[in-house]
């Protein structure tokens, strides 16, 4: 069996990556109405038209979107308790590199004579 | 295999009531869920978790488990009694779900159920149920790969070792260490995912699900990184400070001259546009200057700095502080 295919090119899920309506629920799995109800309650933010056909999700969303879909499914959550859960931790996740980035800037403490 | 106690997994005594069970392995799972929690194992115990709630929420399943007898602890090395067999029911499950549950777990109520008829409840999504074509599709995998800045701003090739679960040639799952070499595009910053799709390995049954590695920053030496930007403290000497100085800043683009103004002060930061990491909009560089003192160690050096103090006589550093 072929075990190391050499240098596998991945899509890397940042803003510059815009992928439709039909990409998404592929990716993750989902129906059309699933992502409506997400972009609904303010948890993706596609651009584009008014109408699903038009939307276009970037990278980012990908991963919100996963992400969304594991928390509502494993922890049953509803809508408005993942969309909460979302921005909590994305909120955690910047507090988070960015005490990550002072502690790392101002170096331990010394202790003074 | 290991016997499990499914109970002292979810906390709860052995007589716990239904609602003791929901309670226990709700607080757990919002605990161990791999997109909440920060514990290290928590993938493992979300997983255990879930196991030992898959029992105990099922009345049969937990009376099968129950049967087994209270001489166990976790741990103790588990063969399932003979003669279990006659009134034990088998259940089925697919090909995902089998490969989550440990060997104790298939030992007792049986693993992979015939191709992709899982029937497990608690499927629902959104109102509705997920799609047909999830079930057949294995299921996607992450994991963290760790790179350097250096690599995110230039792009790179790692080599990454993966478990992936597999059905062998009787039927069971085994695992399989894969190893991938996958491009790493230049631009990543901390936190992205890459998805690399049909790569996930766990193609049970049908096609493989995804990939998706999430990129790690390993700490460097010079640099830290917020999103595109990149920080660096620079050391100058006084008198660069005082008079005004051209210097050599790294980058990670290389080398390049900063003009220091005259007067600067420690902790005043420069901005080098667009020497950041490279994207749509390429992030910037901010250089913080850091007033370094030579070592007064000789006489000579000792005098340089009696000097410096008798011509600056009427400065107090500390003025601000009303000292």
């Amino acid at each position: 069996m072929a075990q190391t295919p050499t240098g596998i090119e991945g899509v890397l899920l940042d803003e510059r990556t815009i992928i439709s309506v039909t990409e998404l629920t592929r990716v993750c799995g989902v129906s059309i109405e699933q992502v409506r109800l997400m972009v609904g309650e303010g948890m993706l933010h596609p651009r584009g038209g008014a109408r699903p056909e038009q939307w276009r999700f970037s990278g980012l969303e990908v991963r919100r979107a996963r992400r969304a879909l594991r928390l509502q499914h494993d922890l049953e959550l509803d809508l408005p308790g993942t969309a909460l859960a979302l921005d909590l931790l994305d909120e955690i996740e910047r507090l988070r590199r960015r005490l990550r980035f002072l502690e790392q800037q101002f170096g331990g403490g010394h202790e003074a004579e | 295999m290991e016997y499990k106690d499914y109970y002292k997994i979810l906390g709860v005594a052995r007589d716990a009531k239904p609602d003791d069970i929901k309670r226990a392995y709700r607080k757990l799972a919002r605990k161990y869920h791999p997109d909440v929690s920060k514990e290290p194992d928590a993938e493992t115990r979300f997983k255990e978790v879930n196991e030992a709630n898959e029992v105990l929420k099922d009345p049969e399943k937990r009376a099968q488990y129950d049967a087994l007898g209270t001489g166990w602890h976790a741990g103790d090395e588990f063969r399932p009694p003979p003669g279990a067999g006659a009134h034990r029911r088998e259940y089925e499950f697919s090909p995902e779900e089998a490969a989550q549950f440990s060997d104790f777990f298939s030992s007792i109520f049986g693993g992979l159920g015939g191709m992709g008829a899982g029937s497990r409840d608690g499927m629902g999504g959104f109102g509705g149920a997920r799609d047909d074509f999830r079930r057949r599709r294995g299921s996607d995998q992450s994991a963290r790969i760790q790179i350097s800045i250096e690599d995110a701003y230039h792009g790179a090739t790692r080599q990454l070792r993966l478990d992936v679960p597999e059905i062998d040639a009787e039927g069971r799952i085994t695992t399989r260490t894969r190893t991938l070499s996958v491009r790493i595009p230049a631009g990543v910053t901390e936190g992205q995912q890459i998805r690399l799709a049909g790569q996930s390995g766990a193609g049970l049954g049908g096609e493989p699900g995804d990939l998706y590695l999430e990129v790690e920053f390993a700490p460097h030496p010079i640099y830290r990184c917020e999103g595109r930007d990149i920080h660096l403290k620079l050391p100058i000497a006084a008198w660069e400070a005082a008079l005004g100085a051209t210097v050599p800043v790294p980058t990670l683009g290389g080398t390049v001259s900063l003009k220091i103004p005259a007067n600067s002060q420690s902790n005043q930061r420069l901005r080098l546009k667009g020497r950041g990491l490279p994207g749509k909009t390429s992030g910037d560089a901010f250089v913080q200057l850091e007033i370094v003192n030579p070592p007064a160690n000789s006489d000579d050096t000792r005098a340089a700095f009696k000097e410096l103090s008798a011509r600056f006589a009427a400065f107090n550093p500390r003025a601000k502080l009303g000292v």
